[in-house]
This record gives C-alpha cells, sequence and structure tokens, in this order.
C-alpha cells in the first residue's frame, strides 16, 4: 500500500481513477499538469519506494541484531543467530558492566567530552569572536591558520604529537587527551562560529559597551547569549565527534586504567573474543550505542541542524 | 571601542592559539620536517638524509598498494555514497506528488526516513566497525547464516577473509554509515529550493527526472560539492583507518596480503610498529598530498556558474 499512496491524487484527471481526485483538496489552479506520467510514475513509485524502505531495514536490521544478541547465550548467538532470545539474559549486561569494565570507559569518557567539550566552545568561541568583529593586523593570517587545520590529515601529525605529549607528560592521562581534542576541534569550531558571529548585529555589543561594559564583559554577558544556537550546533558537532573519536586515544592513550569508550569496545573485542564471551561482547556494544541513539531520537531536530548548520549556506 | 582593544584581543587569542599551535600546527611541521630524516622514533637522534625516504617510499610495494586503495576510497565511496544520499534525499524531499495541496512533497513517512537513516551517524565508527566485523564472521557471522536461512547456504564467501571481497567488505560498510548524514544535509539543501521552481516546472510537464537534473541538482551544486570533499577527506582520512584497523585480519590490520591496506593504516603501522617513525611521516606527506590533490580536483571539476536564487 506504501507504493501506491500518491498515484490517485498524483495524477488528477488522469483517465480511470476518478474517486479519489474529487475528494483531494481543491487549493489550487494547477492541478492538471503532469499527464502522462502515470505508468512510467508507477514504476517509478514502486522502485524507489522499495529502496527507501530496503534502505530502512539495512540500517535496522544490524542494530537490533545487536540488541537481540545482547540478551542471548554464547551458543544461541552462533546456533540461531536470527531468532528471538530465549529468555532476556540479563547478565550478559552486568557481565559487561562490571567485569569487563564497561562501567571505567563510560565514566573516562563523560571526562574527557566533558573537559573537552567546554573548553572547545569556550576557547572557540572566544577566539573566532576577535577574529569576526575586530580589526587588527594579522587577523586574516590566524583565521586562515585555524582553517586550514580543516584538511590536515590527524595521522600525519600523530608521531610528533605523541612525543610532545610524552615530553610534557600527558601521554595517557586525560587533561592530555582532554586538551589535544580541544586542539582538533578548534579548526571547524572556530570556522562555523565566525561565521555565526558575523551575522549577529554589532548595535547591541555596541550599546553595551557605551553603557561603560568591558570587552570582556559585553563578550561574555551580551554576545555569548546571543550565539546560543551557534553554541549548540556546533556543540553537537563536536560532541558526537569528541564521544566517538578512535584515532587520538588509541595512540595517544594506551593505559588499560584510562581507555574512552570506543578503544575500550576494541580492547574488549580481542580479549572477549579469546574468551568467547560474544554475549557480554554484544551487551558492552549496545550500551555504547544507546545513550547516543536515545539523545538523538530525543533531539533529533537539534542534532540535524547542528550537523547541517555548518555545510548549507 | 580603541581603549584596551588589543589587550582584549591578545587575551582572547592567546590560550586558543597556543594549544593550537602546540598540538595542532607544530606537531606538522615536524612531521614534514622528519620525512627527510633517518629518525626510528626510538631514540632522539637522527641525521638528514635528504630524499632517501621519498624514493624508498617510491619503490615501496605496500605503499603503491595502499595508496591505490586509497584512491579508489576518496573515488568510489563519494560516488556511491552522495549518488544514493541524492536519489534518497530527492525521494523523501520532492519525490511526492500532490499531497496536502503542495506541488511537491516527500513521499509518505518521509519524516521517519530521515530519522532512521541518521542512526549510523551518531554511533562511533568504532561500534559500527565491529558491529559489521561479527556480521561478516564466515563461519557463524550473521550474514552467512542468513544465506543459509533463506537455502543458499551454498555460498558462503569468507568475506574480510577473502583478498577479492575484502576492500568491498570494508567500502560497504563505510557507506552504510555515512549515507544518512548526506541524505539529510542535502534535505536540509533541497528545502531551501523555492517551491514555485517545481510548480513552474511540473505546470511545463517536467517528470522526475528531468525535475531532478535539470532543477534540484543544479541548485544543490554547492552543497553536492563540500558534501564530496568531505566524504573525500574522510575516505582518506581517520575513518577509513578506524574502519580497517578494527575490522581486517593481519598483524595489525591490512588484510590477508595487504589486501584492505589504506595510507592511514600504513602511516600507523610503520609509525608504531617497527622503529621507522621517519618514514611513516614520508607516507604521512604523501597522503596528505594526496587529500590536498583530491580537495582541488573536485573544486576544479565542480566549479560552474554559481546559481543564485
Amino acid at each position: 500500500m506504501k507504493t501506491t499512496d500518491t498515484i490517485p491524487e498524483g495524477v488528477a484527471g488522469d483517465g480511470p481513477e476518478p474517486a479519489p481526485a474529487a475528494t483531494a483538496p481543491e487549493r489550487e489552479g494547477s492541478r492538471s499538469a503532469p499527464a502522462a506520467e502515470k505508468g512510467e510514475g508507477q514504476v517509478l513509485n514502486v522502485f524507489s519506494h522499495g529502496m527507501l524502505i530496503l534502505w530502512a531495514f539495512m540500517v535496522v536490521i544490524p542494530l537490533l541484531w545487536a540488541v537481540m544478541s545482547s540478551f542471548k547465550t554464547d551458543k544461541a548467538i552462533f546456533t540461531e543467530p536470527w531468532s528471538l532470545p530465549d529468555k532476556l539474559h540479563f547478565e550478559n549486561w552486568s557481565r559487561a558492566w562490571t567485569e569487563a569494565h564497561m562501567s571505567d570507559y563510560f565514566l573516562n569518557t563523560v571526562m574527557v567530552v566533558g573537559g573537552s567539550l567546554a573548553g572547545t566552545l569556550l576557547l572557540g568561541s572566544m577566539a573566532a569572536y576577535v577574529l569576526a568583529r575586530f580589526e587588527f593586523p594579522g587577523n586574516r593570517f590566524i583565521y586562515f591558520l585555524f582553517i586550514g587545520g580543516m584538511s590536515f590529515p590527524v595521522i600525519l601529525a600523530l608521531v610528533p604529537l605523541f612525543y610532545v605529549l610524552q615530553n610534557m607528560s600527558m601521554l595517557n592521562t586525560l587533561h592530555g587527551l582532554i586538551l589535544v581534542y580541544i586542539a582538533y576541534s578548534l579548526p571547524f569550531t572556530v570556522f562555523f562560529l565566525t561565521a555565526f558571529f558575523r551575522t549577529l548585529p554589532s548595535s547591541v555589543a555596541e550599546a553595551a559597551f557605551v553603557d561603560g561594559a568591558s570587552h570582556t564583559r559585553t563578550f561574555f554577558q551580551v554576545m555569548l547569549p546571543m550565539a546560543k544556537p551557534g553554541l549548540i550546533s556546533v556543540g553537537i558537532f563536536n560532541f558526537l565527534g569528541q564521544w566517538n573519536q578512535y584515532l587520538l586515544p588509541t595512540v595517544l592513550n594506551t593505559d588499560p586504567e584510562r581507555k574512552v569508550l570506543s578503544q575500550g569496545l576494541v580492547q574488549l573485542a580481542v580479549s572477549q573474543g579469546y574468551k568467547g564471551d560474544y554475549s557480554g561482547l554484544m551487551a558492552g556494544l549496545v550500551m555504547a550505542m544507546l545513550p547516543v541513539l536515545a539523545a538523538y531520537i530525543i533531539f533529533q531536530r537539534q542534532v540535524v541542524a547542528g550537523l547541517t548548520a555548518g555545510a548549507v549556506k | 571601542m580603541q581603549h584596551g582593544k588589543y589587550r582584549f584581543i591578545a587575551g582572547f587569542l592567546v590560550v586558543p592559539l597556543a594549544l593550537y599551535a602546540l598540538f595542532v600546527i607544530w606537531p606538522f611541521i615536524q612531521a614534514i620536517f622528519y620525512s627527510f630524516t633517518n629518525w626510528t622514533g626510538l631514540s632522539p637522534e637522527f641525521k638528514m638524509i635528504g630524499l632517501d625516504n621519498y624514493s624508498r617510499m617510491l619503490e615501496d610495494d605496500v605503499f603503491w598498494k595502499a595508496l591505490q586503495h586509497s584512491l579508489v576510497f576518496a573515488v568510489v565511496l563519494p560516488l556511491v555514497t552522495i549518488g544514493l544520499a541524492l536519489f534518497f534525499a530527492f525521494m523523501i524531499n520532492v519525490g511526492g506528488r500532490r499531497r496536502k495541496g503542495a506541488a511537491v512533497t516527500g513521499v509518505r513517512g518521509s519524516g521517519f526516513y530521515k530519522i532512521v537513516y541518521f542512526f549510523p551517524q551518531v554511533l562511533s565508527i568504532a561500534i559500527v566497525a565491529l558491529l559489521f566485523k561479527f556480521a561478516y564472521n564466515p563461519s557463524d557471522g550473521a550474514i552467512n547464516s542468513a544465506l543459509k536461512a533463506v537455502g543458499l547456504g551454498s555460498i558462503q564467501p569468507e568475506w574480510l577473509g577473502d583478498p577479492d571481497l575484502a576492500l568491498i567488505c570494508v567500502m560497504v560498510v563505510l557507506v552504510w554509515s555515512t549515507v544518512g548524514f548526506f541524505v539529510v544535509l542535502f534535505s536540509a539543501g533541497m528545502a531551501s529550493i523555492p517551491r514555485d521552481f517545481y510548480e513552474a516546472a511540473l505546470l511545463d510537464g517536467a517528470n522526475r527526472f528531468t525535475t531532478f537534473f535539470r532543477i534540484t541538482l543544479p541548485l544543490l551544486w554547492d552543497t553536492v560539492q563540500s558534501g564530496w570533499i568531505y566524504m573525500g577527506i574522510l575516505a582518506l582520512g581517520a575513518e577509513s583507518f578506524a574502519v580497517v584497523h578494527i575490522m581486517t585480519v593481519g598483524p595489525s590490520g591490512g588484510g590477508p596480503d595487504y589486501s584492505t591496506i589504506v595510507l592511514p593504516l600504513y602511516v600507523y603501522q610503520k609509525a608504531f610498529g617497527p622503529g621507522q617513525a621517519a618514514y611513516a611521516t614520508t607516507i604521512g606527506v604523501a597522503l596528505l598530498l594526496v587529500t590536498l590533490l583530491f580537495a582541488a580536483v573536485v573544486m576544479r571539476l565542480g566549479r560552474r556558474e554559481r546559481l543564485e536564487f
């Protein structure tokens, strides 16, 4: 039924499809337009709806399969991978949470992302504000220096970065990771927020300044609150990027005590793979998946707006 | 506004710039410098050896394999991903006809599709890679079991273990995880195209193909182009590293007989493997050049008159 729903209304006045056309709302005069499209349209409809539904399945099924597997016994995962679990084996989840250290990985990730997200937003908006609204020698140069970072392949800098952190005794520490996350998030953040601060009206800032507020005070009490929508967008973007970061922690943070989620999961996959604890591993995967998926479903609009705002003119 | 202006500017820029210079710019400059040395990464000593690393690289078979795979990634992945995403986004936004009294709308359920397609985008690439690694498992993975279940038990590919299939398997995962982002991105772009354009085209009797190629695509061109560059950088960079590193077998990833090795993974293997840090940065420089070249080519090919509306 999905495949036919647009046809009755679609080609009004096109032969033997009388009733639905009459009930369609008569809003405009241009109703008679695309005749002769029916045959083609129908094939196209079946095909394209089919493709849409197929892709939706292809996205959802691996995720459902993971959720299902996380409640099964190891034996059931292998012998009947596509059947429902016989009962909900919650022990997989508790095993993953405690024995496989998922709780630690979660805590580490929350701390790292919390720190670096706050730092990124604060430092990024400070730099962007100055670059967007003040004329000074070197303004353009610094701006392009920041933006250039977007096209650098991170992997090239990893070896020297490793030694920079080692020399500062920040290798395998959470604060070291936080600072690196901030540094690598700055290019996009500055790029995005500079454009955003340019769009804000300057009269408000000037009024505040005339009233005797210092530049710093104007920024924190007037401009930053006005920039809230931009901060939310870029904040979501950075949150997802930093929460899901894999490459940087893999190289810079090898202390098993301080692993973040993504590297912890890979570690889990290796060790549980030897032990044959696939159900525990699946539980770990689903545990890591659910919070972001849930957050996305709840804040769907903001996430989408945040992620696409930078790229659409 | 002049009073204390420069002090304020300096105060606001110093911390972000210092962090950025220390952790991003400086390592990059160092990396390029190291590519002209024989530094092992194990001891602090090294000496300048000119272009030796580069000539070694040109004779390195694995490097050529990695380069070839990375180029395939950079061409095929954007093509497939953006093609699929354009098709889905067009269906979702313009594909429906004459519902709700508007000339063009999305097909029914378009809001639902947009939400679901985006799921993989919020998941860590590590999670996605692990998930598919199990699905691909030849003896008891979900895909081969599914094939058995529908009576195709005779077809049991080795997937990631098969040198001919492994690279495709990895690419499928990257497509799976990124299409949704572009669907949403293009949807946002399509939403800003004025509806009257479509109404006028419909009055002239345009079908969906014409509508797409004559109206949607040209007006969306800027977004498509920046999406193309974004996807290419992703396919050359960290995402492809993560997928290959996690999914494919071998001492530290790279697949059977280096069948899935890509440039970033090769940099990583050399850098943190057998004490060839300088050589690793040389390959890294090659990767940087490929990335910049890719961006330049896309911008050049994509150049056309800007359409204003």
